[in-house]
């Protein structure tokens, strides 16, 4: 075992995560940790472009932008918080243009903008084009973009080295951290990071579903280890569905595409938005298509001989346009479907995407313990946290805008919390719980598969509480989940080796998509209403005397040490919007 | 406009859609033996599946050490290159119909790179190399307070350099690369094109300097096999030759 000490360790490499450390290696000794290498990141999956008001094109101001957040999340989003993210969204914006981000640009060579769903003029009047974008790879400029500049200011990163443990400690009565543990892939070495702050930017959880726009590797590793430490996760229910995935595989087609004209039509070659949003059409927010398709499928017009998706149509758009602004999903279709976009439609599906809810932290990204209560010295930015910016649904494009807001106000909040404040004393073997998982795992003789319990899980998951959901099917996920939790502790894997031992890094991501899952599940149930991404058929409208309000969930041990999951509410935060009928 | 006619991808996908293949993978771990070895799995498999799922299939089914990197899955994040039937490719971007898969589908990790364990390489000097050609935007004088203007042309003058995902599938394609781990390699020049010819930048000078060195650009044989490993479809031999131009006029 090695032990480091650094002011300041942040835990991911995505937009997020190097976002902070630009801002915390120019303030303190700073070390990132990652589990791929930072270019790896899913944040370069990110398509679309990123909100601001910039007013480059047309009209615009970041309070429209702030409506439209509070709005698109189903009024469950925190109004200082979205006011924050649509007001710095403009600095964000050209931050990055400044570091090299190659925008496209308009004909007066100003950074060019385009419509996205959910975005509008005057509070809901029409579309607006407000996403800055560098044609259908933004987030991989953004990663780009933000890799080139941590090499500039030397920042140090940690590659393939995976955080297991988040070590708090207790110092007069509160709750501080003090360090995190981390298995380096390439030598199965443990390493403890002894800091005086952290930062979480390890990302989503996304694969606990089947059709997912996740990478592989977002098995929601930060969660599960505040998680495990007592810390609360907050709105866990809340899961954006995206509309438009590559059928069954779930690849994402951004929206951008919409953005640029295309239309959603089912077998009839109806174009079907029509009817369930009449102004924002194609371009309502990403619940309202998901569900839209779905309903479409369900009474018996989608697609193919199962019915089971419905097409996107870009076949008017000039082959032109679709190679200068869509360049990468066209290819897409082509590479993974041998579809030609110029001339056929494209079968999609909607797809698990990206988790509203996750670690609650306050605007200056600081970790709560509960409502109210900070964690002095954690921190925590983009999709692992929940800030909630984005409520029951997130904008599209707000993504690449929080990880950019929020990743830089929490690498300056560390940092200067760093430079403040000394170390917190490790505890006695800082290592101790994630050596004794690492051994149980490769001792295992158990007969359980690692695969094969998380296929079930994921097809439990898409089966029960995706787009619809309903008690029945939240409760068979829950026993579900119960029981491969249970099967998990049977789990063995074939490789008991110290080098590059990806079996047992599986086996282990394993374990925290089986936690989330719970607790998703279990929030689910008890939201007894429709809002935003959670959707129970048993309850279709929003219920605001009941449930204006975020989930709490804690992990509780009782003395025999029975693992339980105790629900609490935290209130909204409202300022100028009163939650009105949600239409688009 | 016309209505899409639909259904004519699926109409044929009533059969049975899988085939048996043969992975033949070149193995590696130090922690067994000090030689690598090529080794079979036979695996029953859509052929229009990836490669990269032809993999998981032998790692979740069969043999859970088989080890690779991977993550996105489609291409974007650049982990999965590998050597395939002799050619550097990304494992998700390569569909198994597309590779002849009635013969054995031969797996190896990319060459030029210190194999660590089966498809794993070191990739250090990798991005060492990257780092050292300065791949950053360098600007002089004060910020302007709005962004920096940029024409369209201006922008699409290193559209296709911005494209590099940083795979190495280029780099580790290179003949010379291979005989010298010192060459710089494809994929740093790539990234030195992408500043060297954006309108906003003014650190060209220096970069092309560091690229003038004897493991610069002229070791360069324009051999294309970078060109064609590029699984995002990027022009290196031609960014190569830009930067090599550049050098000759100092004009960029």
């Amino acid at each position: 075992m090695q032990i480091h000490k650094y002011d300041t360790v942040i835990v991911g490499a995505g937009g997020a995560g190097m976002r902070a450390a630009i801002e915390s290696t120019k303030r303190s000794r700073t070390a990132v940790l990652t589990k791929l290498y930072p270019t790896r990141s899913h944040t370069g999956a990110a398509q679309g472009g990123m909100a601001a008001a910039l007013a480059n094109v047309e009209e615009d101001n970041w309070e429209w932008h702030t409506f439209d957040t509070v709005k698109g999340g189903d009024y469950l989003v925190d109004q200082d918080a979205a006011e924050i993210l649509a007001k710095e969204a403009i600095d964000a914006v050209l931050d990055l243009e400044k570091m090299g981000l190659p925008f496209n640009r308009t004909p007066e060579g100003r950074i060019d903008q385009r419509r996205f769903g959910g975005h509008t003029r005057g509070h809901g009047e029409a579309p607006v084009r407000r996403s800055c974008y560098a044609s259908d790879r933004t987030g991989h400029m953004i990663l780009q973009t933000l890799y080139q500049n941590c090499v500039k200011e030397g920042v140090e990163f940690f590659n393939e080295f995976y955080v297991l443990d988040l070590l708090l400690q207790e110092v007069d009565g509160v709750k501080k951290s003090a360090g995190v543990v981390a298995y380096e892939l390439a030598t199965g070495e443990i390493h403890v990071f002894q800091a005086k702050s952290i930062i979480f930017a390890s990302g989503g959880t996304g694969k606990f579903f089947k059709v997912t726009s996740n990478a592989h590797t977002l098995t929601g590793d930060g969660q599960a280890a505040a998680w495990r430490r007592g810390l609360p996760l907050e709105d866990m229910e809340f899961f954006q569905f995206h509309p438009t995935g590559i059928w069954r595989m779930g690849i994402l087609l951004t929206e951008g595409a919409r953005g640029e004209g295309g239309i959603l039509r089912n077998k009839d070659g109806e174009r079907f938005m029509e009817k369930y949003a009449p102004v924002m059409k194609d371009l309502a927010s990403r619940d309202v298509v998901s569900r839209s398709i779905y309903t479409e499928i369900r009474e018996g017009r989608g697609c193919g001989p199962e019915g089971d998706h419905v097409y996107l149509d870009l076949t008017h758009l000039p082959p032109e346009q679709l190679d200068a602004k869509l360049p990468d999903i066209t290819e897409f279709a082509r590479t993974y479907l041998g579809i030609e976009p110029y001339t056929d439609p494209i079968p999609i599906q909607p797809t698990a995407h990206y988790a509203m809810g996750g670690i609650p932290t306050n605007v200056e990204g600081e970790v709560l313990a509960d409502n109210t209560t900070v964690v002095p010295g954690l921190y925590a930015a983009g999709e692992v946290a929940c800030v909630s910016v984005h409520g029951a649904n997130r904008l599209g494009t707000n993504s690449l805008l929080d990880i950019n807001v929020f990743g830089r106000r929490s690498g300056i909040g560390a940092a200067e919390y760093a430079v403040k404040n000394d170390f917190v004393e490790l505890p006695e073997n800082p290592a101790q719980m994630v050596e004794e998982q690492i051994e149980r795992l490769r001792n295992s003789t158990g007969t359980e598969r690692v695969a094969a319990i998380r296929q079930e899980l994921q097809e439990c998951m898409d089966a029960n509480v995706m787009v619809f959901r309903t008690e029945q099917t939240i409760k068979t996920a829950v026993d579900k989940i119960a029981e491969l939790r249970k099967r998990y502790l049977e789990v063995s894997i074939q490789d008991k080796g110290k080098r590059f031992n990806t079996d047992l890094l599986e086996a282990i991501e394993l374990g925290n998509l089986l936690d989330l899952a719970e607790v998703m599940a279990t929030s689910a149930l008890a939201r007894k209403e429709s809002r935003g991404g959670h959707y129970r058929e048993d309850y279709p409208n929003r219920d605001d005397v009941n449930f204006m309000r975020h989930t709490m969930a804690y992990r509780e041990v009782s003395a025999d040490g029975t693992e339980s999951i105790r629900l609490d509410y935290k209130p909204v935060v409202q300022t100028r919007y009163q939650p009105m009928e949600r239409k688009y | 406009m016309a209505t899409p006619i639909l259904d004519k991808v699926e109409a044929d996908s009533a059969a049975s859609p899988y085939i048996t293949v043969t992975l033949r993978i070149r193995r590696f771990n130090p922690e067994v033996s000090d030689e690598a070895q090529w080794q079979d799995f036979q695996i029953s498999i859509d052929p229009k599946e990836r490669v990269l799922d032809a993999l998981h299939k032998v790692k979740w089914e069969t043999d859970g050490t088989l080890t690779f990197r991977r993550s996105c899955a489609h291409g974007i994040c650049g982990s999965d290159a590998m050597r395939i039937n002799g050619k550097n490719r990304l494992a998700c971007k390569t569909l198994i119909k597309d590779i002849s898969p009635e013969k054995p589908i031969t797996i190896e990790a990319i060459k030029g790179l210190t194999v660590l364990k089966d498809l794993v390489v070191d990739m250090e000097p990798f991005f060492q190399a990257y780092r050292d050609v300065m791949p950053f935007l360098i600007t002089k004088g004060n910020e302007p307070t709005r962004e920096r203007l940029q024409s369209a042309e201006d922008r699409e003058r290193f559209d296709d350099t911005t494209k590099c995902i940083l795979c190495a599938a280029c780099t580790s394609s290179c003949p010379v690369f291979w005989n010298d781990g010192q060459y710089f390699g494809p994929a740093a020049i790539v990234n030195a094109h992408r500043f060297i010819f954006d309108s906003r930048d003014e650190g060209g000078e220096q970069r092309l300097e560091i690229l003038n060195d004897r493991d610069g650009v002229w070791r360069c044989r324009t051999t294309f096999n970078c060109t064609d490993a590029c699984p995002r479809g990027i022009e290196v031999t031609k960014a190569i030759q830009e930067v090599k131009r550049a050098l000759i006029t100092r004009r960029f």
